[in-house]
């Protein structure tokens, strides 16, 4: 059924919260190599959707598959990082009593994360090469050896997405990359992206519409745990429903 | 090192050869050389007592393992301790031989509980490397099972600190009873030699000391192995975000086992060299309040710094051994003020406030626009 | 209940017999007297109530007499004849006689005694007289007993009565009234027939057994399977009622702590020495009350001492919260290990403050228990506890869920942040609601002076299992901390019976730690993005 072959498909998950139904037969399908960004109001099942791909979140009933037959249902979290499925987390998520370097060394694909492995491994050349490009990619070449802990909340989110650039995942899920950052951070973080793009499969969660419209091709808009709408930016922003649900919300918050 | 992180101990390297010295050759000597009525001399009374204290300290290690830098509370290290001490004072029981009050093979409380035959599980620690081992691979093996089943479920926080508390009390609780053939309320006790050596004679427990030293310091490099490899950074790493230590790709649950039970062999082979010197094992020494005291070593020396755990280790029992002393009913005072005021005053211990007077002096000499990064071992 | 004693039975008939042939008019009398119920009583008050005295003056010379038949004939027909007013007299002769003599005679004392007892204005005294009788082995307290059972107003009193004349008539020669005796033992399940009655049994089945013994033992068989088959369920019953009652202790002890947990993520290890302070507390009343008021108005101290002891551990948790644990938030394991330095210092303290025993005197309407059926008896102090228990939880439900400071405890407990910006003041609910449940430890604190000691040590015994319940319970939600302390409590006294108690301990934490692989955040644990 994946004539074009996507990474990743989503055929009627249902995700209930004590009745709350987070989400809602959701249907979702994105290829390889494909930048998406999904859009929501609050409450609309963004980071549960992404929950439910990374094994955080259980869903009731419903079909998750990544590539072209893995079922992901039943697996560990750490099973599907080992998939090649990366994170990055809404607020940031980094291990802040270890230098930003070691960060990213934790992060680095290896071949075996055991703990025997890693008690006796050290670092080839090679790794320690990509680990100073990456320092570069994401603009914390001077802050190597700076505890992780003391950085801007702009860095750390880089630091962030950093460490899921290392581990090489075939898709990567990007909850709010932006949040808290300046203008400018804003747009080298599009870039930084973009440039992702050419390599790995993106989802990106995102509520600043300026961000969208930089870096997305396909939005998907999500209200009530459902797919409501999915197409380009000026699509999205001329559907009447799209932003009946932004609006209604509006009038509600002021 | 190599990986170009900042966790150096080049200045840590010095202080582990002086306190090493001073351990290992200074003070046997100030034991040995200088006549009983010098101001020099350490009385044999003292020298075995700080070997207590050393061997308190290697659990200490193992508990900073495990709380300081991976972040997880056990209440329940007195078990592992007392798993430890039990299996030597078992085999030290079993070389009282004829030399019991009874005159019996068998130890003098299973004659007075008139058990007839040895238990089985008392036949392997007749082998002194038999005692060894088990004193150091029982404590592991039950800290597998146990932690196999914890952190597979993820318990974690105040559950498993709860958990580890309930363990301890289950432990104290079976180790009293006199059906289990460990001796009951009173424990082992009365031992007399250890592999031919008289227990009793002073340089029998000057070679314990100097063995216990010996085990501290190997026990030391062994934790600082540990938290210089990437695997101690990992350990750090789930103490900041178990979360992302799982979307790296790492299991949080066996990085927890593997330091739990290093923890847990470290606080068998601190019971093993507790019980010759201290010649006897209580189950008062593995309940919950006990285990509880040993988590305010790590605590009061300052947890996520190994030398810390030692310094914390040797400094409360030396101030519980002189309180307790003078000021019996004072103690629980004391011991109690210290956890408040520990936690919520000095977090990091006295390596902290030492840390702090440095830095503040390093502030002051050095020219201002350089940060102080801090320790490494945070 | 040996061969002895049915040997004295036999020799007791005999003797009976030729007392009977000497005094027929003093039978005629006690008859009277025995059909006449209680009257007796009265009537051994006056000379008149002896009615031979020469001959009872006599028999009172000779029970020591060195003559065994002679004697056993004086204590025969004082057993007819006389009554408890005999008691100071015979008391007399035993402080004089030969050590041979001192126990029969002592044995007629006490059987005077109990019969005079049957008549006590007090159910507890008339039936712990019924079972002295019962086991005295005398066949002439059967017609005491039947007449005293006629008028016994308590049901329990009179079971037991019939209990003891059926056990004193199965010693009968008669088969067809030893069966009777038999089969009314098993009509009333009385555990205490069951030896007898065994020794019936193996009487039929031997080997020279006659044909009436194996009717007996028949009747004996068929009533010891009813009283058996009574007694597990009565064991049943029972090993319920004791679960529920440690169940409810648990509950209120947990209950606080639970909310504090789920509101602040904080487990205050402190929290058995806050439940010290409500015995104590409770302990204080009592002794006020002693000091300085009226004894009349003693027995209601122990319901003044209630808010008394809720108040001050609600106030040593103020203190609490305000001094240590405000400064910890958001360091769970931290404020675990100083809440316990502050449990160690209060214990301690009141160590010093009030020695290690004391007791407070439940009152008198809490001493005491009521029987609900054969075999199964009820203190009343288990079923107040159970009580208040309930009491305790509707108190939590009302507060958490029909009052404001509940509404903002439940905002705060779903959604800190947002609680704060909507200007709920988070920090005073944290306080208010640590102190709540610190009073609620206050007040469990106040119930377990009822089943134990005051002393330092109190709150250490239970607080383990309350962790657990916790644990198990999960956060959030009240039902949860009900059905684990359900389930904990009733396991408890579940296995002990085969494991032992310590056993049961180490059993019961096998299975928290089972049950946490099935349900790593207890029971009910809250779901939702929040959750972590």
């Amino acid at each position: 059924m994946t004539e074009r072959g996507s990474i990743i498909q989503l055929e009627g998950v249902v995700v209930d919260y004590d009745g709350f139904k987070a989400l809602n037969k959701l249907n979702f399908i994105v290829d390889y190599k494909e930048l998406r960004v999904v859009i929501g109001p609050n409450g609309a099942g963004k980071t549960t959707l992404l929950d439910v791909i990374c094994g955080k979140t259980k869903p009731a009933s419903g079909r998750v598959f990544f590539g072209e037959r893995v079922n992901l249902i039943g697996k560990r979290e750490d099973e599907i990082v080992s998939l090649g499925i990366g994170r990055k987390f809404q607020a940031p998520s980094i291990y802040g009593n270890l230098t930003v370097w070691e960060n990213l060394d934790l992060s680095l694909k290896r071949s075996s994360k055991g703990v025997f492995p890693t008690l006796i491994g050290k670092s080839t050349a090679e790794e320690r090469a990509r680990i100073a490009q990456n320092l570069e990619t994401i603009g914390l070449k001077d802050y190597a050896h700076t505890r992780a802990g003391s950085l801007s909340h702009g860095q750390k989110q880089w630091l962030e997405i950093g460490m899921v650039i290392l581990q090489d995942p075939a898709l990567l899920l990007v909850d709010e990359p932006v949040a808290g950052m300046t203008d400018k951070e804003t747009e080298q973080t599009g870039r930084l992206l973009q440039s992702l793009a050419e390599k790995h499969a993106i989802v990106v969660i995102e509520h600043d519409m300026d961000f969208v419209r930089q870096i997305a091709r396909v939005v998907t808009v999500l209200h009530e745990g459902t797919v409501i709408f999915e197409g380009t930016v000026e699509q999205v922003q001329a559907n009447e429903r799209v932003r009946e649900i932004y609006l209604g919300r509006q009038k509600v918050a002021h | 090192m190599t990986d170009g992180t900042t966790n150096t101990n080049r200045g840590g390297g010095l202080a582990f050869w002086v306190v090493g010295f001073v351990l290992l050759v200074a003070m046997p000597l100030l034991n040995v050389m200088p006549p009983e009525d010098s101001w020099l001399h350490l009385s044999d009374f003292s020298l075995n007592r700080f070997g207590k204290f050393l061997a308190f300290a290697i659990l200490a290690l193992g508990l900073d393992l495990i709380w300081g830098y991976t972040g997880i509370l056990s209440l329940g290290q007195g078990v592992f301790f007392g798993l430890g001490a039990y299996c030597m004072g078992m085999h030290l029981m079993l070389t009282i031989g004829k030399e019991s009050v009874y005159g019996s093979d068998l130890p003098d409380f299973m004659v007075w509980n008139q058990v007839k035959a040895l238990p089985f599980f008392w036949k392997p620690f007749f082998s002194f490397p038999g005692a060894v081992l088990g004193s150091i691979l029982v404590p592991m093996l039950f800290a597998s099972v146990f932690g196999f089943f914890a952190f597979r479920s993820r318990i974690k926080g105040v559950y498993f600190a709860i958990i580890t508390q309930a363990l301890a009390l289950a432990a104290w609780l079976v180790f009293n009873r006199n059906d289990t053939n460990l001796g009951g309320t009173n424990g082992l006790t009365d031992f007399k030699q250890v592999i031919g050596y008289r227990l009793s004679d002073a340089s029998t427990q000057l070679g314990l000391y100097i063995l216990t030293v010996l085990c501290l310091g190997g026990a030391y490099l062994l934790c600082r192995w540990i938290i210089a490899s990437r695997a101690g950074r990992v350990l750090i790493a789930v103490r900041d975000s178990e979360q992302r230590v799982v979307f790296s790709g790492y299991t949080p649950a066996n990085y927890k086992l593997f330091v739990f039970v290093v923890a847990a062999g470290l606080a068998g082979l601190a019971g093993m060299l507790y019980v010759p010197q201290v010649g006897i094992i209580t189950p008062a020494q593995i309940g919950v309040l006990p285990s509880l005291e040993m988590v305010i070593w790590v605590a009061v020396g300052g947890r996520g710094s190994l030398s810390g755990a030692v310094l914390g280790a040797v400094i409360v029992n030396y101030g519980r051994s002189i309180l307790t002393n003078y000021f019996p009913g004072l103690w629980p005072f004391i011991l109690g003020g210290l956890f408040v005021l520990v936690v919520l005053l000095f977090p990091d211990g006295l390596v902290g406030i030492i840390r702090k007077g440095k830095s503040l002096l390093g502030q002051r000499k050095a020219s201002v626009g350089k940060a102080p990064v801090p320790e490494g071992e945070r | 209940m040996s061969t002895v004693s049915v040997r004295l039975v036999k020799g007791e008939l005999i003797m009976m017999m030729i007392a009977l042939g000497r005094t027929v008019a003093a039978l005629g009398l006690v008859g009277l007297f025995l059909l006449s119920g209680q009257t007796w009583a009265i009537a051994a008050d006056g000379p008149v109530a002896a009615p031979s005295t020469s001959s009872i003056d006599q028999a009172l010379t000779q029970v020591t007499s060195e003559d065994e038949s002679i004697r056993d004939a004086a204590i025969r027909l004082l057993i007819e004849q006389g009554d408890v007013s005999l008691v100071p007299r015979l008391d007399e002769i035993r402080a004089n006689a030969d050590r041979s003599v001192r126990q029969p005679i002592k044995q007629l004392m006490d059987l005077f005694k109990n019969r005079a007892k049957l008549t006590s204005p007090n159910t507890d005294v008339r039936r712990s007289a019924a079972t002295d009788l019962g086991t005295s082995g005398k066949p002439s307290a059967i017609p005491w007993l039947d007449a005293a059972s006629a008028n016994e107003p308590n049901r329990w009193v009179r079971y037991t009565m019939e209990e003891s004349a059926a056990l004193l008539k199965l010693a009968s020669d008669d088969p067809s009234i030893k069966a009777a005796a038999a089969d009314t033992l098993g009509n009333l399940r009385s555990q205490n027939g069951v030896p007898v009655l065994k020794q019936l049994v193996e009487a039929g089945a031997a080997a020279e057994a006659t044909e009436p013994q194996k009717t007996v033992a028949k009747a004996a068989g068929a009533a010891i399977e009813r009283i058996e088959t009574w007694g597990v369920w009565s064991n049943v019953f029972e090993t319920i009622f004791r679960g529920i009652s440690l169940s409810s202790i648990l509950l209120v002890m947990s209950i606080g702590l639970a909310i504090v947990f789920g509101l602040m993520g904080v487990i205050n290890m402190a929290h058995g020495e806050l439940m010290m302070v409500g015995a104590y507390a409770t302990f204080d009343t009592q002794e006020i009350f002693k000091a300085f008021l009226p004894p009349s108005m003693f027995e209601s101290y122990f319901l003044t001492a209630m808010p008394v002891a809720f108040l001050a551990a609600a106030g040593f948790g103020l203190v609490l919260e305000a001094t240590v644990i405000r400064f910890l938030y958001g360091r769970p394991l931290e404020t675990m290990l100083a809440t316990w330095g502050v449990s160690l210092v209060m214990m301690q303290a009141a160590r010093v403050y009030f020695g290690d025993l004391t007791a407070v005197i439940a009152p008198g309407w809490l001493s005491g228990g009521a029987q609900v059926m054969v075999g199964v008896y009820l203190p009343f102090n288990r079923i107040f506890i159970i009580g208040m228990s309930i009491v305790c939880i509707l108190g939590v439900y009302l507060v958490l869920f029909r009052s404001s400071l509940g509404l903002r405890v439940r905002a705060v407990m779903q959604n800190r942040n947002m609680s704060a910006c909507l200007g709920i003041p988070t920090r005073k609910v944290d306080a208010y609601t640590f102190a709540f449940g610190s009073g609620l430890a206050g007040v469990a604190g106040w119930a377990l002076t009822l089943v134990g000691n005051v002393d330092p040590g109190l709150g250490q015994n239970y607080i383990v299992d309350a962790f657990m319940v916790v644990v198990t319970g999960g956060v959030g939600k009240l039902a949860g901390t009900i059905v684990a302390s359900l389930g904990i409590g009733g396991l408890n006294k579940l296995i002990e019976p085969s494991f032992g108690a310590v056993y049961g301990k180490v059993f019961i934490l096998v299975m928290v730690i089972l049950f946490l692989q099935w349900r790593p955040s207890g029971l009910f644990a809250m779901k939702g993005r929040n959750a972590d």
